[in-house]
């Protein structure tokens, strides 16, 4: 049996230094994996593994040691408890995510929705290299989005709202940027100063801040043989629209003008910084 | 003091002791004391207490009615108990 070692890498079977044992990777969205899953995901692990998985640095599960000869077995036994193979090799790799708004008292975007639709929209697209998303809920950086190829980092937008202010002054104290200043019992928010953290509206006790949930988009991390932290190009997006659009954007940007085997910030170094500026601006523009 | 802020405080609890996550422990085991509508106040140091201790109320469904500033470091936190 001539064995295509391609398709089963597309597949998520990672070749073990163990002549014909795999490391089957599996596919993980957001890092949410059901109690179902979890049940065949073990029973794989102790009928055709070594009675363990491990756990990835993206969130991933693998269960290693499965054998060449098994492999359909294993793919119809995942199958049933809704569990399949991910994907590896030069292609949009898992989303990751935190918890986010939903679980998270400092969340200001829900992030398992979000991470479902870019993995619909792009995971296993074949591209010059891999292609990593990463999806943070907000500042706190939980989810480390900077590392990736394309992180988005969840904020919030907030605006005093006069008439519901009870004047305690707690939002000046929980801003850490300096941001907030209380004069005359007017709140005066500074722009230049605010990173869309949201302590001050999660803090306000009469909700006296107006809150409009976004996105900051960073672009080009890598972290691993060569270290580098994405770079923002536009600014607060406040719609998910717009946030496909440059997303798409990127991805054809980087489909374009990639050469083979080359990362996603040496694309953008080699062809130029600017012109990825430009496809950016004109996603977020509205092109 | 107490005619200036307009209400009664109930009960007192002392926070400046303990560091986080152990004032929001104290606070809620003061708070689950009280009765419904009853005042506590929460005696804070500066720094992480006030920026996280007051949001932790507010999260757990209590009325936050005022937050003084001491001058010395320290605050008062004067919650309203909501629900048992
Ligand atoms: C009132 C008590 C607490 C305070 C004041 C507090 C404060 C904080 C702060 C300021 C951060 C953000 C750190 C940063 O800026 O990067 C943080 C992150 C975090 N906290 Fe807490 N925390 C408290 C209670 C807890 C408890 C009880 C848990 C878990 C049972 C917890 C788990 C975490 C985790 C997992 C993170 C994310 C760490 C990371 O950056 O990777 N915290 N906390
Ligand atoms: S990044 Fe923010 S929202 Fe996500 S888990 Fe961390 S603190 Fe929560
Ligand atoms: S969102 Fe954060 S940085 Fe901006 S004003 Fe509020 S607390 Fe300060
Ligand atoms: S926390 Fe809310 S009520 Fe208190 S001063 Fe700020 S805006 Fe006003």
């Amino acid at each position: 049996m001539a064995t295509d070692y391609a398709t089963l890498k597309k597949g998520g079977f990672m070749r073990q230094k163990q002549k014909d044992h795999f490391s089957l990777r599996l596919s993980v969205v957001g890092g949410q994996v059901s109690t179902e899953q979890l049940v065949a995901i073990t029973e794989v692990a102790n009928q055709y593994g070594h009675g363990y998985i491990h756990l990835t640095s993206r969130q991933g599960i693998e269960i290693p040691f499965i054998q060449l000869k098994d492999i359909d077995a294993v793919k119809e036994a995942l199958a049933k408890g809704g569990a399949k193979p991910g994907v590896c090799g030069p292609r949009v790799r898992t989303v990751t995510a935190c918890q986010g708004a939903a679980v998270c008292p400092n969340g200001c975007i829900e992030t398992e929705e979000l991470a479902k639709e870019l993995s619909e929209r792009y995971f296993g697209r074949e591209l010059p290299h891999k292609f990593k998303f990463g999806i943070t809920g907000c500042r706190n950086n939980c989810l480390k989005a900077e590392e990736n190829d394309l992180g988005i980092k969840g904020g919030i937008r907030v605006s005093w709202i006069e008439d519901a202010c009870i004047n305690c002054g707690l939002c000046e104290k929980v801003c850490r940027e300096g941001a907030i200043q209380i004069e005359n019992g007017k709140v005066v928010l500074s722009q230049e100063k605010c990173n869309y953290c949201g302590r001050c509206a999660f803090s306000c006790p009469t909700d006296a801040y107006e809150k409009t949930p976004g996105y900051l988009v960073s672009f080009g991390g890598l972290f691993g043989n060569q270290i580098n932290q994405g770079e923002t190009i536009v600014p607060f997006i406040e719609d998910q629209e717009t946030l496909f659009r440059i997303c798409d954007a990127a991805l054809t940007f980087f489909d374009e003008n990639a050469k083979p085997s080359e990362r996603f910030k040496f694309t953008i170094d080699r062809v130029g910084k600017d012109k990825l500026d430009a496809v950016v601006w004109k996603a977020y523009e509205g092109a | 003091m107490m005619a200036d802020l307009g209400f009664e405080v109930n009960e007192r609890v002392d926070i400046t002791d303990v560091v986080c996550p152990v004032t929001f422990v104290k606070t809620k085991v003061a708070l689950e004391e009280l009765e419904e509508g009853e005042i506590l106040q929460v005696h804070l140091n500066e720094g992480e207490p006030v920026m996280n201790v007051p949001r932790s109320v507010k999260d757990e469904g209590h009325q936050i009615l005022k937050l003084i500033e001491n001058g010395d470091g320290t605050y008062d936190l004067y919650v309203r108990k909501v629900g048992d």
